[in-house]
């Protein structure tokens, strides 16, 4: 009967190591202090309405950003706890993680950040920049998008619910390989929880990738060729086409290993026929791809970020889209460079390297492309420019140290040592993160209607990058010294130490530079008065998303507009702005659905997990009902008259000028608050707040 | 004047939907061919894998797999019927094709599990090799499909029952057509390549 009901859960499942304790806490503390805030403010019906059922891509991109830098965290102490165990795990030391746990932690920390964190990043500026930059009102299927976006929650959730219920995470390594993720080598739900946080947020994947595919495609506003497209467009279209080429091979791979796990079937196992190098192989057809599907849109927002403060159209448009569309196919067909060492052969081995160096060339066209666009431009050294700049110096670090590892006899040497580690860490951080960063601090006018805080912007960009030496170049010559990957213990004999111990100070310093990030935010809302942008266009932009307002309104614009060139609105500026005209416009409604259903995939992946059946079968059902229910539901979008627009448009721009009008008095307009100010200002205010009990003023009516 | 212009606009609106959900399905049903793929590059690397318990050849059964391909084949005509009929905006007609294949269906559905069930009284399951591990998956991933395919037709023939062919029933009678036509296709590939390969 308990087994019915509960499958393997028992109480053994519950946190009782510290480490378990302390991760369940601050998760129980963090949800009831949002719980506590937000019912003190009696938000919770704007919650709901305005935010969690939204259809609007602008609002699901800025929930993709939350959770993405929450996550981001969470995955950032998990970097710290690896790198702390390896600086002082020396000798007779065995540093202050057990083995396993050890292993736990930098799996989790492999998968949250690309799955957790760089794919939540990349949606959400996909998800904000993309309509308006096609000059779109919203996406092809607005349902589809949030579901999306829910199970990316649901999976989030599920990478976490470790910490409350079995005390153990997947200690195989981000992808899991066979035959040690199998049944017989982790018995226990470690892997579970791996498989079914990536497999619902996987499928989330696949139908935002659909969506967007149909979204570029069909819906460009009049004009607007493809060979006109904006370049983050560019990227995006074929990030998203890589998404549904290779995340079907990822569900299909996760499911066959779950089959092994939950049925006892035998199709990675060491036993009756199975075959672990299979698993490997599969795994990898979609892995490699996936960080490029990550690092393809952060090309294209780093071409629009050189293209705008260079005052210049991006050098050669053509060769660099061909440039990112080479990456793209070649990206395809170089999955076998992570297992040179399994014995494919020579000639197999031969062919995969010469792929993988090859991708090399249209990477380069890229880079030769952002280069010729600064030669002879009028360049700003913004903090966008300046992790551009940061991207180009690290990336062709990551991308020569690739090529090494590309030859085959050299990878013999070199394959799972950490220079492998610092290479895929040089792309990932210095292509996708700061990639990422850049286009937060590029975009950040549009999105919350005032720029960023240039000063404190620069303090966290030299942290990062001081940071990132410290910690990577170290990790280089480690890996040339002998040191092999995921070690949590080695003698002082090697010589090691003092590089791990600079890893860590490395470390320390990029968290450093991830708080003045927060305290750029903060300190930039503080001073949004005066940063405050009431044209739409803060940086003389080029391409349509500029063209609407700042923040734009749920409709994006009010007349679709029509494109005739590249750089659309940066002709269009040239040539004298349209006046504005009103038009009946359609939207689509608000919708739960996606809630219920990535509830119920949660469930159902929290019952495979436990072998709890009966509530699997349920949960399976109930997704069945809501997209039945769902789909034949034809009331799903309204029309807002063109009278009613002009009223909005009117208050909007009434507003505005208010805003500028504040913004014309605020004093000493040229310079950026630093970090002492900022201190001061925050002191006040909390006394402030204190004294006169502000916050009962906070309610929403 | 003014309404027919509203008209008009509206019905734009509504072919626009059209084009961009049915392009849309276009590249779900590629998603899902990629799956399909996995598993078959699955089954061809494992079928070898017996590990002494009996091979394709000798438990398959050509007699039934064509009597299922037959059906399939079939059924994928009636379905191309029942489009004519909806395009024409003839209910009774659609009722009628699409009821048809739905019962095909049925019978290839049962014809499957009645292989599926002799295989396991015989002993071989799941978990028996990696031949059959390969061979149910790929298999009873087809039949699952086609099951949820029953489970569509049925309740879109429920709601054009209740509501007429209006235009969003259409379309979603039109998207069913494509994803039956698909399952077709994968099945004359598994038909190929699992029940005819096993005897080459």
């Amino acid at each position: 009967m308990k087994e019915f009901l509960i499958g393997r859960l028992d109480t053994n499942a519950l946190p009782h190591d510290i480490f378990m304790i302390l991760g369940s806490l601050s998760f129980i503390f963090l949800g009831l202090g949002i719980v506590a805030i937000i019912t003190y403010l009696r938000r919770w019906k704007w919650l709901w309405n305005e935010w969690l059922t939204s259809v609007d891509p602008k609002k699901i991109g800025i929930m993709y950003f939350i959770a993405g830098g929450f996550m981001l965290a969470r995955g950032g102490l998990d970097a710290l706890m690896v790198w702390l165990q390896q600086a002082i795990s020396v000798d007779g030391s065995q540093g202050y993680l057990s083995a396993d746990h050890f292993q736990q932690i930098f799996t989790a920390h492999g998968n949250i950040m690309v799955f957790f964190v760089a794919m939540a990043f990349i949606f959400g500026l996909i998800n904000y920049i993309v309509p308006l930059q096609i000059g779109a009102r919203d996406l092809a299927s607005p349902f589809l998008n949030t579901l999306g976006f829910w199970l990316y929650i649901a999976g989030v959730l599920m990478v976490n619910m470790f910490f409350f219920a079995g005390g153990e995470y997947a200690a195989t390594g981000w992808l899991a390989v066979a035959p040690l993720s199998g049944i017989e080598f982790s018995p226990y739900v470690g892997v579970d929880y791996w498989i079914w946080s990536l497999q619902i947020s996987g499928i989330g994947t696949t139908l935002g990738a659909i969506n967007f595919i149909m979204t570029i495609l069909k819906m460009r506003a009049p004009g607007m060729t493809l060979w006109k497209m904006p370049l983050f467009t560019w990227g995006s279209l074929l990030s998203m086409i890589m998404a549904v080429t290779v995340f079907p091979l990822l569900t299909a791979t996760l499911f066959l290993l779950f089959f092994d796990r939950y049925f006892g079937t035998h199709f990675f196992t060491t036993t009756l026929g199975g075959d672990p190098m299979l698993y490997t192989n599969l795994i990898w057809m979609w892995g490699h791809p996936e960080v490029y599907i990550l690092v393809i849109p952060a090309y294209g927002v780093f071409s629009e970020i050189v293209s705008t403060f260079s005052r210049k159209p991006i050098a050669s448009y053509r060769s660099n889209v061909l440039g990112m569309i080479g990456v793209a196919a070649f990206a395809l067909s170089v999955w076998l460079h992570h297992f040179f060492t399994m014995g494919a052969g020579a000639n197999v081995n031969g062919f995969f390297g010469i792929m993988t160096i090859a991708i090399a060339i249209p990477t380069t066209v890229l880079v030769f492309s952002w280069i010729a666009t600064m030669y002879k431009g009028r360049i700003r050294f913004t903090t966008p420019m300046l992790w551009f700049l940061g991207f180009l110096g690290i990336f062709a670090l990551g991308g020569i140290s690739g090529v090494m590892l590309g030859f085959p006899p050299a990878d013999f040497q070199l394959h799972n040592s950490l220079f492998l580690v610092a290479h895929f860490h040089s792309n990932v951080i210095g292509g996708v993160l700061f990639g990422i960063f850049a286009g937060l601090n590029f975009w950040f006018p549009k999105i919350a209607g005032f720029r960023l805080n240039e000063k404190i912007g620069r303090y966290a960009f030299w942290c990062w990058i001081i940071g990132f030496c410290l910690s990577f170049i170290p990790m280089y010559i480690l890996g040339i010294m002998g040191a092999t990957r995921r070690l949590d213990h080695y003698d002082s004999s090697t010589g090691w130490q003092p590089f791990y111990i600079m890893m860590l100070v490395g470390g320390i310093v990029i968290a450093i530079g991830v708080a003045l990030q927060v305290v750029q935010i903060i300190a930039s809302a503080i001073e949004k008065n005066r940063l405050r942008d009431t044209t739409g266009d803060p940086w003389d932009g080029r391409s349509l998303e500029w063209a609407s307002a700042s923040p734009p309104p749920f409709y994006n614009f009010t007349v679709i507009p029509t494109v005739t060139t590249r750089d659309a609105h940066y002709e269009a500026k040239r040539q004298g702005l349209l006046k504005p005209a009103y038009e009946d416009i359609t939207m689509p409604r608000n919708t739960a659905a996606g809630i219920y259903i990535s509830i119920f995939a949660f469930l159902a992946g929290f019952a495979f997990v436990w072998h709890i059946n009966w509530l699997a079968i349920v949960s399976i059902i109930a997704i069945i009902v809501c997209v039945i229910v769902r789909t034949f539901n034809d009331d799903t979008e309204y029309t807002i008259p063109a009278a009613e627009i002009e009223k909005l448009e009117v208050a909007r721009l009434k507003k505005d000028t208010a805003a500028a009008a504040r913004t014309a008095k605020v004093a000493h307009p040229d310079e950026d608050m630093g970090l002492w100010q900022f201190i001061k200002i925050v002191a006040i205010w909390a006394l402030d707040v204190i004294k006169h009990k502000r916050w009962q003023t906070w309610k929403h009516q | 004047m003014e309404t027919s212009i509203e008209k008009s606009h509206h019905e734009a609106h509504e072919a626009a939907a059209n084009d961009r959900v049915m392009f849309g399905f276009w590249v779900y049903l590629m998603t899902d061919l990629l799956m399909f793929a996995i598993l078959f590059a699955v089954y061809t690397v494992l079928h070898g894998n017996t590990m002494g318990g009996p091979a394709g050849r000798d438990i398959f059964s050509m007699q039934l797999a064509l009597l299922e391909t037959l059906l399939l084949l079939t059924s994928s005509f009636t379905v191309g019927l029942g489009m004519i009929a909806a395009r024409r905006g003839s209910k009774s007609h659609v009722l009628a094709w699409f009821g048809l294949t739905f019962v095909l269906g049925l019978a290839f559905l049962a014809l499957e599990m009645k292989e599926f069930a002799e295989f396991i009284h015989e002993g071989h399951t799941m978990q028996s090799n990696a031949f059959f591990s390969s061979f149910f998956t790929l298999v009873g991933t087809h039949g699952l499909h086609i099951t949820s395919g029953l489970l569509w037709m049925g309740v879109t023939l429920i709601y054009v029952i209740k509501r007429g062919l209006n235009a969003p029933l259409l379309r979603k009678l039109a998207l069913l057509s494509l994803f039956w036509h698909f399952l077709d296709i994968v099945w004359i590939f598994i038909f190929t390549i699992v029940y005819m390969g096993a005897f080459v």
